[in-house]
């Protein structure tokens, strides 16, 4: 018993078990996914975060302890969003015919889900510093977070809304938008890459790789836009 | 190209982007600093968009797994979230479907307009 309890003590202060649990984790769930053949709801993503959820809360580790660990994933946020180049770079040609458009639905796609959510919450009651995390909320995460210090929001709180909303979109964005008569894989690549980031472009790939380049080209370029509008829209309603 | 040069290549670019926010005080984050630069790289060098492709891919493929340890710092918030969850669910659920159906639907409308101009020409 106290060899096994010294183990524990160990174990949950070290890096190592944070990281594990994350990767075991996301791998289980994603085969669930895979099992129930890729149906948007059961997204791995939130089974994930449940599932650790529940496991720190069980072991009583405290987030922080975990993410010494989980940091090293975390991080990978950064190099990731440099990597989008690189489906950017192979998507230019499709740019040149459909850029102006694009360009349009992205600066108006971005900031009405950052202004909707912002007024959403503040009429039913929700705190300023919750209102202003909420506005770079369809922003994929990295850079949500440094939008929302610079806006007063509270960065960690604002990644956990860029996760939500990801969620969201991936579940519910391709059905939504197959149920409104809105067709074509480029038109509602765009509108899950500007609503729903990284998440939504994930599942946008599942469903098909046009739809999925057009995804990853739009929250890239939304990430590289958003920085220089949602400071300006804020200032502008209030 | 090696993984490793593959991942040191993309650090460096970070590390260029972060160095320029700091430097002149921007607004954008150095990722996305790096991002920009790297395309202009890839623009100038052809080649190297193909090798770094290869890995590109297979690493953007979890992409969604980097947004696990933030998603669980919800833990962190819960107080907030107890007392203010039904705002923040109302607002995060309708903005997200809004924001679909507007981003789509402008984006719908305003390819079909410059589809129509350009068939006039």
């Amino acid at each position: 018993m106290n060899t096994h309890s010294a183990f524990w003590v160990y174990l949950s202060a070290s890096p190592l078990f944070g990281l594990t649990l994350t990767l075991v984790c996301y791998l289980l769930a994603s085969r669930l996914y895979k099992a129930a053949r890729y149906n948007p709801l059961a997204n791995p993503v939130p089974l994930a975060i449940i599932a650790i959820i529940c496991i720190l809360w069980l072991l009583e580790i405290p987030y922080k302890d975990y993410f010494s660990g989980a940091q090293f994933i975390h991080f990978l946020l950064g190099p990731a969003t440099v990597a989008l180049a690189i489906p950017l770079y192979f998507q230019l040609n499709a740019l040149k015919t459909i850029w102006l458009p694009l360009i349009i639905s992205l600066v108006i796609g971005i900031s009405f889900s950052g202004v909707s959510a912002y007024y959403i919450a503040q009429w039913m009651g929700a705190s300023e510093v919750t209102q202003l995390s909420m506005i770079p909320k369809s922003v994929t995460a990295p850079i949500a977070m440094g939008i929302s210090e610079g806006l007063g929001g509270l960065p960690s709180l604002t990644a956990v809304f860029v996760v939500i909303t990801g969620v969201i979109g991936a579940v519910f964005g391709t059905w939504l938008l197959r149920k409104v008569g809105i067709r074509g894989d480029a038109v509602k690549g765009v509108a899950i890459g500007v609503t729903a980031h990284g998440l939504g472009t994930a599942r946008a790939f599942q469903v098909n790789p046009q739809m999925g380049a057009f995804a990853g080209l739009s929250m890239a370029l939304a990430a590289s836009i958003s920085a220089f509008i949602l400071p300006w829209v804020l200032e502008w309603i209030r | 190209m090696s993984f490793l040069s593959f991942i040191t290549l993309l650090l460096i670019y970070q590390l260029i982007g972060e160095w320029v926010v700091i430097q002149w005080h921007f607004a954008i984050p150095g990722p996305v600093i790096g991002m920009l630069l790297l395309l202009m790289t890839l623009l100038f060098r052809p080649p190297l968009a193909k090798e770094m492709h290869f890995h590109a891919h297979p690493f953007l493929a979890h992409f969604s797994l980097m947004f696990i340890p933030a998603g669980v710092g919800v833990m962190v918030h819960w107080p907030r979230l107890q007392a203010e969850w039904s705002a923040i669910l109302a607002a995060l659920l309708i903005s997200t479907l809004l924001g679909l159906l507007v981003t789509g639907g402008i984006m719908l409308l305003l390819m079909r307009l410059f589809s129509k101009n350009r068939s006039e020409e």
